[in-house]
């Protein structure tokens, strides 16, 4: 047993204590391991040492049962201790590299450290997220099954919490550059929340987040700034178009990038990209596809060796991202087509909802083949976005019906054939994507029509989730107010007390309503997500 | 002659009722609730059994019945000027048979046995003339109108029993039967109130701001909304357009929805409809659609191109449904087609 690991861990759940222990046996067999486990340890004390440390926080504790979501703004390089957290309000700690660790006692610190191994343990099997990984990551990765989840809420479902709430503040003030005093603003909350979502953060519209930004904005980088304001104004939605976007984006800033003298380009450029993160999950909380490539990114950029020059090294990074762009989009709507293509048969009347970038194209390629098919668009309020669907699909040459979602039962018993799109796939089977899938696949199921799922694998995330409530995105709530015969009843909703207007953006679907999940890696049920997960996190 | 007068100002109320009619339906009017119409169905019936010219209850039926019939094909999707003709039909029928002395139990008497037994034999049996019979009638259809008013009130007394404290309540569109139970229940209870607000027309929105003046705590979610937040409710009331013969329902679009996420729920929905939208026909072929209002969510050039449906109610099968309240009380959809009998004589079916 290595020498930090000998010390006996007071603060700790007892039972979570064994599980500790048990892991670093499993652990034993590298010593190379654990070398490298006290080169980082060292590296990170220099760096908290370096940041002030204000007021002395309460215990960090932490849900186990809710991993981590993917769309955690930060870079937490130090994870606290899993514990089996009492239905207690959970603190989260939402710590960068540059994280504000409050003076703890002797206790907690070894906590810290403990867990802070067993992340880097975990972040190492890639089953974690956004680990800080050390320049020699050479895993031989074997999938550890006793692997305590160690979990961290993301600052987006906390809203409910001050404390989180405050800590995500100071983090935002803390990512400035040292000689400019600007920094990552925190975009304040929209109008009266549904008491049954108060956990989660509701923008609206007209107040976009670069209000406070001052001129020059050297801390965020222009075009990420741009890219901010076109998700918080709705004028790049969708899953892949939202990443692709950021992918983009971030090659600019890659481009842009000049390392600072006494820095290793590895390092660094993570460093710089976490306000960036920060800003844009304000903007607009990252999808689960976004964070899968952030994740690579960042993994990227850590293995670039320090021997790399600068010009090498962003060269490669940038190959990186379009390589990425390629297989996992662009390459994986090529293959899910050509399967999806063998389940669509003549005289078919295909359903579909929203807009999804997948579907629309897989019916084109299928149109293309000279499959006979028609389709049912279905369609929304508030977003609309079935419309442009039904506009991509018109001028292909599709024929198509155009129904709202209310009028699913009348149009059901005409329909053979459900394709949905999903934002992410959970790893308990379950699809998250707009909010009314699951309802279309509620009714299809009444019906007896199948429901078929296309999703790319790079949307599959480790996050379980059962219902719709705890962690979904709330959009403004202005936008279910309506003008008819140039009334609009809703109007002054702010100013009746008891009124709410809920705007959902996602929801989920339980496993047994879908039939078939199509993915580039083949036609799976909807319960093998975790066994893909797996095999790619091996494949890594 | 003052004979002639009143048969042209008859007739003319008639056709003002009848335009009435037609407006609404084509939505230029303005929306009445189906009780409006119910009681103006029923005083116009009123007025024709006082002013018409007829000497027999086979008379005054024939006149009845024709007039019934241009008034339901002006507007075929209001069932309840029909059911109004049906239910005064009835009490022409009961009013005649009283007259003539046989006791009204017999009449009621095991349906099945009288199809058996006396067939077509009650076809010439409304010859007969009775000087009392038309003031009996006009009496009982007054009684009738009585039953009319009081329908809302009938229902809304009964919410405490079906609301606890703390209830989360699921709602669609705009019912006025549904809004005044759920505000009789406000007064004494504190209670939670989501509403869809059903496109395309919204009228989940006019529910929504007249339940929170009262001080209900109201939220309003879009259509594509119900399925998740379903697993929060407690209950699921709703109005309906009409209540068919199998205990099914014609209501709102959209409610076909709600009542399969309520049911994958376990959720109880519960209907509130008062006894006069209890109509024996089912026409399947009624399913109107309107394509006006709808159409301005898409742009013209891919209008032309693409075939759009906006259907205005949705049928819902009796298993999905949990308990009827209605203003006799409360009823289990199996029981509906008894109460059906109670109120239409089958032969009033067809009109």
């Amino acid at each position: 047993m290595a020498d930090s690991d000998g010390r006996q861990v007071d603060g700790v759940n007892h039972a979570t204590g064994k599980i500790y222990r048990l892991k670093l046996f499993f652990n034993n067999e590298g010593k190379e391991l654990t070398k490298e486990e006290k080169q980082r340890l060292r590296k990170e004390k220099k760096q908290h040492k370096k940041n002030k440390k204000d007021d002395k926080g309460p215990p960090e504790k932490e849900k186990e049962k809710e991993k981590a979501s993917v769309p955690a703004p930060s870079k937490p390089a130090t994870q606290s201790p899993a514990h089996k957290a009492a239905p207690a309000p959970v603190h989260a700690s939402e710590s960068a590299a540059a994280a504000e660790k409050p003076a703890k006692s002797k206790a907690e610190l070894r906590a810290e450290r403990r867990a802070r191994q067993d992340s880097e343990r975990t972040s190492k099997h890639g089953k974690k997220e956004g680990g800080q990984q050390s320049a020699s990551s050479k895993p031989k990765a074997t999938p550890n099954e006793l692997q305590p989840v160690v979990k961290r809420l993301p600052e987006h479902v906390q809203v409910d919490d001050p404390a989180a709430l405050k800590k995500l503040a100071k983090k935002l003030e803390r990512q400035q550059v040292r000689q400019i005093h600007s920094h990552v603003p925190l975009r304040s909350d929209y109008g009266y929340k549904v008491s049954l979502f108060s956990h989660l953060h509701q923008y609206s519209r007209k107040s976009p987040p670069t209000l406070q930004i001052s001129i020059p904005a050297t801390v965020i980088h222009p075009s990420i700034v741009r890219l901010g304001l076109q998700y918080s104004q709705g004028i790049i939605a969708g899953s892949n178009a939202r990443s692709v976007a950021l992918l983009h984006t971030f090659k600019q800033v890659i481009q842009d990038y000049s390392t600072p003298p006494n820095e290793e380009l590895s390092r660094d450029l993570v460093n710089k990209l976490s306000p960036y993160i920060s800003f844009l999950s304000q903007c607009r909380p990252l999808s689960a596809s976004m964070g899968n490539a952030i994740k690579y990114i960042k993994k990227e950029i850590s293995n670039i060796p320090s021997q790399c020059k600068e010009e090498e090294a962003k060269g490669k990074l940038q190959a990186c991202i379009d390589s990425y762009i390629n297989e996992k989009i662009i390459l994986a709507s090529e293959a899910i087509s050509k399967y999806a293509i063998e389940k669509i048969s003549d005289g078919d009347v295909i359903l579909v909802y929203g807009c999804s970038s997948l579907v629309n194209h897989i019916l084109c390629k299928a149109f293309e083949k000279q499959r006979k098919f028609r389709v049912i668009v279905v369609d929304s309020r508030p977003r609309l976005e079935g419309r442009e669907a039904l506009r991509r699909l018109v001028k292909k040459g599709i024929r198509c019906t155009y129904v709202l979602i209310s009028a699913l039962s009348y149009i059901l018993p005409e329909v053979s054939k459900v394709f949905l799109g999903a934002h992410a796939l959970l790893a308990n089977g379950y699809v998250m994507s707009r909010v009314g899938t699951s309802q279309i696949a509620l009714v299809a199921k009444a019906y007896n029509v199948p429901v078929l799922v296309c999703c790319e694998t790079y949307k599959f995330c480790e996050r379980v989730q059962t219902d719709s409530f705890v962690s979904n995105e709330l959009d403004d709530p202005d936008d279910l107010i309506v003008t008819r015969n140039g009334k609009s009843h809703l109007e002054n909703w702010q100013t009746v007390k008891s009124l709410g207007l809920l705007n959902l953006v996602y929801d989920v679907t339980p496993p047994d309503f879908v039939d078939l999940v199509i993915t580039d890696l083949g036609m799976i049920p909807c319960t093998s997500v975790p066994v893909v997960l797996r095999v790619k996190n091996v494949d890594q | 002659m003052p004979g002639a007068d009143k048969e042209t100002e008859l007739s003319e109320r008639i056709e003002a009722f009848l335009s009435e009619l037609k407006r609404c339906g084509s939505g230029a009017g303005s929306l009445r609730g189906s009780a409006e119409t119910a009681r103006e169905t029923t005083s116009l019936l009123r007025r024709i059994t006082a002013q018409a010219r007829w000497s027999n209850a086979g008379d005054l039926m024939e006149i009845i019945r024709k007039e019934g019939r241009r008034m339901t094909a002006g507007q075929p999707s209001e069932t309840t000027v029909g059911n109004m003709v049906r239910r005064v039909l009835k009490i022409i029928r009961e009013e005649y048979a009283r007259s003539r002395g046989s006791t009204e139990e017999a009449d009621q008497q095991e349906s099945l046995h009288k199809l058996l037994t006396s067939g077509g034999s009650s076809e010439d049996n409304f010859r007969q003339h009775f000087t009392h019979l038309k003031a009996n009638v006009i009496e009982a259809i007054n009684e009738l109108l009585t039953e009319l008013e009081g329908t809302t009130d009938n229902i809304s007394m009964q919410a405490l029993e079906h609301i606890h404290s703390n209830e989360v309540i699921m709602t669609i569109g705009r019912s006025r039967t549904v809004e005044a139970f759920l505000k009789d229940a406000a007064r004494k209870r504190k209670f939670h109130v989501i509403v869809a607000e059903c496109a395309p027309f919204c009228q989940g929105h006019e529910m929504a701001t007249s339940l929170s003046k009262e001080d209900i705590e109201t939220t309003v979610i879009p259509d594509a909304a119900i399925f998740a937040v379903m697993s929060r409710v407690n209950k699921v009331i709703i109005g309906t357009q009409t209540v068919l013969a199998n205990g099914g329902l014609r209501a709102v679009n959209g409610t076909h929805t709600l009542a399969l996420a309520a049911k994958h729920h376990s959720t109880p929905l519960i209907v509130c409809a008062p006894m006069f939208k209890l109509s024996p026909q089912w026409d399947s072929a009624l399913q109107e659609l309107v394509l006006r209002s709808f159409c301005f969510l898409l742009p013209g050039e891919i209008l032309s191109k693409v075939n759009a449906h906006c259907p205005v109610f949705d049928y819902v099968p009796p298993e999905l449904i949990t308990l009827f309240i209605s203003n006799i009380g409360g009823n289990a959809p199996s029981y509906i087609y008894r109460l059906m009998s109670e109120l239409y004589h089958p032969e009033d079916h067809e009109l």
